[in-house]
């Protein structure tokens, strides 16, 4: 009983982790009708800001508080840049550009970094585990992890649903043109979506980089996830992205952790050990089919 | 409209024309990596050590020039068959050399070996490839997946160790290792389990382990998968409490990245860079001069490839079409290997030592791997048997 709630806690920290990814993907996509596969190198720029950052400063914290605005600022420069352009264009060409953004970071983080990963750790203060139950240890950087993500869900919730920043995101999900009609700087609010959605893709990475390998296309190995996050939650919802965050992440580590044990109970072991990973790896396609199938605009669409 | 006709024709002819032979004076060699992506890394030490060799061989091999075709097969078995493809028929290459993943190199293998052209294998070593579809055109310089697990389960069964858990990626070589681990490890295996491959996050995995509490865990995780797997396992508590064994985990791609997260993990090799004879000590004391930084075995592999076709070309005096005379001349292995001399299995795989690895301090405060003992001496592959090629 412990293991379940153990693992569903790790369901639950690889669930935020998404989320914070998800959230200024689907947002972008949303509000800006803009495909940014390029949303993964921002996760990735965020992990080596934070990881160059508190080698400089040698605090872990520091380098964190700094890398979050850093990547902000990354978002920014790269909207102004690169993506104005791109607003009135197909989406097959802004999934071409983007994927030039992609290969562009990899490059750029490969000069800078080199190709090899870096080495990232934990302060030790964070890198142990601590007693969450009797019997129920659990890593304090996971634990953490899940902290700061539910922080930031609850955050993103305020921000949306009780400022006014909130309302132009919900209303520019809604209605594009109406907003800008009505007079809205909608200029002024792609660049702050899309800098709140690289920021939000930077903490991702940040937190990230301690527990995964920090090098050059970090990003697009979690991006299919994300993207089956948004689908699954309705595309230009926040809401969508958070239930559908924590269903991936869920079905993906219980998939992982009980599949094989509970196929062994129904057919042969040696059965079981083959169709077991096999069956895991593709569980979460296997949801966002059947939710496709059943609801095809997502759980909970933006637009009516 | 007869003359116009008569003049594409002409031109047509001239352009055919204007196209060089192949000229027999240069020895095209077609050398498949992974060179983008999260395995780029390891790539780069394959394709420094490719320049290094032919650095050393005077950027001539076998008394000829050299052309040496890179191709990036993204780790996908689909990719690396165009890849290589393109290098047959575009490129006209005499040999096909690297390939890291063994998915990759079943779907490259065969396309090569079909067309008479050598494949010179510098990692992966799928047991298919070692038994029933060996092939006179396909040699390695590396060795056979199972061979190296299977060092690990001799000394962990002499080690007197029971109740391991094992685990892999779920791909070709995954698979292999297990089964290799299996072959020699007499104690009791309390489960056994897939990921998938490139899976960054292993947390639902260690629970798993923690909740069954073995004796101690075998893993097989080549790459960045085995910097994520060992940071986790080590963030998890886990590693004082749950020894760690591995094989093509804990190397020199990803010792940088995990430094003290590594520490007293056992690991076993056919190769080491602290293996000490006259070609590995200028092998890997000219790499860290050129480049900065300390080869790993796949480095040494295909440095290997290189040395391995310079003797096959010298022994034919440059004569690219007297194929025969080239694979007698490379199932002697007569080159200066970096893992010292060895013999070619009847299936063209190396019969070679495996020796016992540990991540240490060195006095300097870096982190190495140190052979600490011989595990088999002379060791031959599981699958020769099947092969059936007999010289």
């Amino acid at each position: 009983m412990l293991l379940v709630l153990e693992q569903g806690l790790n369901g639950l920290q690889y669930g935020v982790m998404l989320f914070l990814m998800a959230a200024g993907l689907t947002l972008v996509f949303g509000i800006m009708n803009l495909v940014n596969l390029a949303h993964g190198s921002l996760y990735m720029v965020g992990a080596y800001l934070a990881t160059a950052f508190a080698r400089w400063t040698g605090s872990f914290v520091l380098g964190a508080l700094l890398a979050l605005p850093a990547t902000l600022l990354v978002g920014v420069v790269v909207e102004v840049i690169a993506l104005r352009t791109l607003y009135e264009r197909d989406h097959l060409d802004q999934v071409l550009a983007t994927f030039g953004l992609i290969l562009f970071f990899n490059e750029l983080v490969a000069i800078v970094w080199g190709r090899a990963a870096i080495y990232t750790s934990l302060p030790p203060s964070l890198s142990g585990s601590f007693v969450l139950l009797p019997g129920l240890r659990y890593p304090t950087y996971r634990a953490l992890v899940i902290l700061v993500g539910v922080a930031a869900a609850v955050f993103l919730y305020v921000l949306v649903t009780s400022t006014r920043l909130g309302m132009l995101i919900r209303a520019g999900a809604s209605n594009r043109t109406m907003v800008a009609a009505l007079g809205v700087n909608i200029r002024r609010l792609y660049t702050l979506v899309f800098g709140l959605g690289a920021a939000l893709a930077g903490l991702a990475g940040l937190m990230a980089g301690p527990i995964y390998a920090v090098q050059p296309g970090m990003g697009e190995q979690i991006l299919i996830q994300v993207f089956v996050v948004i689908v699954i939650g309705g595309i230009g919802s926040i809401r969508g992205a958070l239930v559908g965050a924590i269903l991936v992440g869920m079905v993906d580590t219980l998939g992982r952790a009980f599949l094989r044990p509970l196929l062994s109970t129904m057919v042969s072991p040696n059965a079981a050990d083959a169709a077991g990973p096999a069956l895991a790896s593709i569980l979460i396609y296997v949801l966002m089919a059947a939710v496709l199938f059943f609801r095809p605009q997502g759980l909970f669409p933006a637009r009516g | 409209m007869r003359t116009m006709t008569r003049a594409v024709l002409v031109g047509l002819l001239a352009t055919l024309a204007a196209v060089p032979p192949a000229s027999a004076e240069t020895v095209r060699i077609g050398f498949i990596t992974s060179l983008s992506g999260p395995a780029g890394i390891i790539g780069k030490h394959m394709k420094d050590s490719v320049e290094l060799a032919l650095d050393h061989l005077g950027r001539r091999v076998g008394g000829l020039d050299v052309e040496v075709i890179y191709g990036d097969d993204q780790q996908k078995p689909d990719v690396g068959k165009q890849v290589a493809d393109e290098m047959l028929k575009k490129h006209k290459v005499h040999f096909v050399s690297g390939i890291i993943w063994s998915n990759v190199m079943l779907a490259v293998a065969p396309v090569v070996t079909r067309e008479r052209v050598f494949m010179i294998g510098t990692n992966a070593g799928p047991h298919q490839l070692a038994g029933k579809d060996c092939s006179e055109y396909f040699f390695t310089t590396s060795w056979q997946n199972d061979q190296t697990p299977e060092a690990m389960g001799k000394y962990m069964t002499d080690q007197g160790l029971t109740d391991v858990h094992i685990m892999a990626p779920n791909y070709a070589a995954g698979k292999d290792m297990l089964s290799g681990f299996k072959r020699y490890f007499r104690g009791r295996i309390v489960a056994e389990v897939y990921t998938q491959v490139n899976q960054p996050d292993y947390q639902a995995e260690i629970s798993q382990i923690r909740a069954a509490n073995p004796k101690a865990v075998f893993v097989f995780y080549p790459g960045a998968m085995g910097i994520q797997f060992v940071k986790q396992y080590a963030q998890a508590g886990l590693r004082e409490q749950i020894p760690l064994y591995s094989v093509y985990t804990i190397d020199e791609v990803t010792l940088p990245a995990l430094k003290e997260a590594a520490l007293g993990i056992w690991e076993t090799r056919y190769w080491s860079p602290d293996l000490s004879n006259e070609a590995n000590t200028k092998y890997v004391s000219d790499f860290r001069k050129k480049y900065g930084y300390t080869p790993a075995f796949y480095g040494a592999q295909s440095y290997d490839g290189v040395m391995l076709i310079d003797a096959a070309v010298r022994a034919v005096k440059g004569d690219l079409a007297n194929k025969a005379g080239m694979i007698a001349a490379m199932r002697k292995a007569d080159y200066k290997s970096t893992r010292g001399p060895y013999k070619y299995n009847l299936n063209h795989f190396p019969i070679e030592n495996f020796y016992l690895l540990k991540t240490v301090r060195t006095p300097e405060g870096e982190f190495a791997m140190q052979i600490q003992k011989t595990v088999f001496e002379n060791h031959k592959d599981a699958y020769a048997k099947d092969c059936g090629m007999q010289w």
